[in-house]
């Protein structure tokens, strides 16, 4: 336990490096995720394409290989603004199609008879969908990009393997210090992550409770 | 094929549609094509060392050696094999997850879902690490039993998720013949709940697949090490993106089928959804569903991703 306890600005450290991930590749990945997810629900043939393309390739690569190359292939290719920033890109590329995903499921989650009304009534594309899809799907889009979040905060895990001190290269570090107590100090690192997830997860079960009872 | 979103469009619409969808594509295809010729032009270091493009031929000669080719082979084998047995475990914790959580005492329930939650919130390469040092496993084990206990604990979530969406009177018709609980649960409840979310539970299979590459980090050598890290550190720096591409290309295969084989059975066992976009394949006009639920079809809609 003193392991842990003596350490503890190593690890808050790496817990500020974690959050400043979290935040940065959250917020461009959603920047991102809604572009793509636009693309997809688009009337343009070739932007639906495109879209489509690259959320099958970017959702099945791994996210291990999508840092190595922001760590190793970008600065090779004379990119370096730094490790942080690179692995925050790298997490922010690999979580776009995600978010992506999570919006347009909501999108199609919304009955057509809702937009079939909308339509009937005379409103146009942009109305049907600012005044009667959106505020719907938004609602229903929540918790799943919520859960989108989270893994991202499991996922800045990686970013600790690419020269990132954050709170799993903390770990590393002073599991390599105090070989003794291994244990307590990986337990210590868990709570860490625990504090970010948990609580993400309760605001998304309450709230997927809340749009339940609101349909 | 016609969205509901927007009206058929009459001639002008359609030749403006088609004037953005060109406009798309050559924009587009135009993006991609400066990428790759940017990468193909020779580079300048900082110490005035002029080195080939990325295409240049004398970046891809290494393809020539068998023994590349068996290196990559070998670390392809490697992620499938760690991917299978983790798959496996995964499946059986799963299922050992999900009556947990949905068992009748609390003495059960309580502390399955502590447990659960608690793999659910960690990160995989976190547990991977702690397994590596603490059981002293190896990186082969440490990554499977990862693996294994994480997605196992999505799946059993998926499989509870499943059992609890049935309605009441498969249980009820099951204990009214005589069936013991657990007799119900396992020949009535969970064969049914299996396959519903047995396209969640495949696409979680690809995550897992996907994860195999995090075991690089303990040092188990799979295709991201052995193709992207051993090959690359062996053959110099030049090859590296040669390397990379061809693992990605590799990967993208592996992933790709599987994918593919998560949405034949997804479409198959049929959660039909209506969406409101265009990309949606629809058979014909809407069912009138059950007038009590609003939205029947948003309950049918399932979200077939989940990113790792």
């Amino acid at each position: 336990m003193d392991a842990v306890i003596d350490n503890l600005p190593t690890f808050l450290e790496g817990f500020r490096n974690t959050l400043g991930l979290l935040a940065l590749a959250g917020i461009g990945a959603f920047i991102l995720g809604i572009v793509i997810a636009a693309m997809r629900i688009s009337p343009v043939g070739s932007f639906r394409a495109f879209a489509t393309v690259y959320t099958e390739i970017v959702r099945n690569t791994p996210l291990t290989l999508v840092l190595f190359f922001c760590a190793y292939l970008l600065p090779y290719l004379q990119f370096s603004p730094g490790y942080f920033q690179l692995a925050a890109i790298g997490l922010t590329v690999y979580t776009s199609p995600f978010v992506a995903e999570a919006l347009r499921s909501g999108v199609n989650g919304v009955h057509v008879g809702q937009a079939e009304a909308a339509r009937s009534i005379g409103l146009t594309f942009g109305q049907t969908l600012s005044f009667i899809v959106m505020p719907q799907a938004l609602r229903m889009v929540i918790p799943p990009l919520i859960n989108v979040f989270i893994a991202l905060a499991k996922n800045t895990s990686v970013a600790g393997a690419f020269f990132v001190f954050e709170l799993f290269g903390a770990a590393r570090q002073v599991t390599n210090d105090r070989g003794d107590a291994v244990i307590a100090i990986l337990l210590g690192v868990a709570v860490f992550y625990l504090i970010i997830t948990i609580p993400l997860g309760l605001i998304a079960g309450r709230i997927e409770k809340k749009v339940a009872v609101l349909r | 094929m016609t969205s509901v979103l927007y009206d058929v469009p009459g001639p002008k619409a359609r030749a403006r549609s088609r004037v953005i969808s060109i406009l798309g594509i050559v924009l587009i295809a135009g993006g991609i094509v400066a990428l790759v010729v940017v990468l193909g032009l020779p580079k300048e270091s900082a110490n005035g060392a002029v080195q080939p493009g990325l295409w240049d031929a004398s970046r891809w000669d290494v393809f020539n050696d068998v023994q590349v080719w068996r290196t990559l082979g070998i670390g392809a084998l490697n992620t499938l094999r760690m991917a299978a047995v983790a798959a496996v475990f995964a499946l059986i914790i799963g299922i050992l997850f999900s009556f947990g959580r949905a068992a009748d005492s609390a003495w059960v329930r309580v502390p399955t879902t502590v447990v659960l939650e608690f793999f659910r919130g960690m990160p995989v390469l976190l547990m991977m690490l702690f397994i590596l040092l603490v059981f002293s496993t190896g990186s082969f084990w440490a990554g499977v039993s990862a693996l294994a206990v994480y997605n196992g604990a999505i799946i059993g979530e998926a499989l509870r998720a499943g059992i609890k969406a049935l309605p009441s009177g498969q249980r009820e018709a099951g204990l009214a013949i005589g069936l013991t609980p657990v007799a119900t649960r396992f020949r009535i409840e969970f064969p049914q709940a299996f396959r519903q979310m047995l396209p969640i539970i495949i696409a979680q299979l690809v995550v897992l697949l996907k994860d195999t590459s995090l075991a690089f980090v303990v040092g188990y050598n799979e295709l991201l090490r052995s193709g992207n890290y051993n090959l690359s550190q062996f053959f110099g720096n030049r090859y590296q993106f040669s390397f990379f591409f061809v693992v990605l290309v590799i990967y993208l295969a592996m992933n790709l089928s599987l994918s593919w084989l998560a949405r034949v059975i997804a479409r198959r066992t049929g959660s039909k959804s209506g969406g409101v976009t265009p990309t949606e394949k629809r058979d014909g006009p809407t069912k009138p569903g059950d007038p009590n639920l609003v939205y029947s079809n948003a309950l049918g809609a399932q979200s077939t991703g989940q990113p790792s």
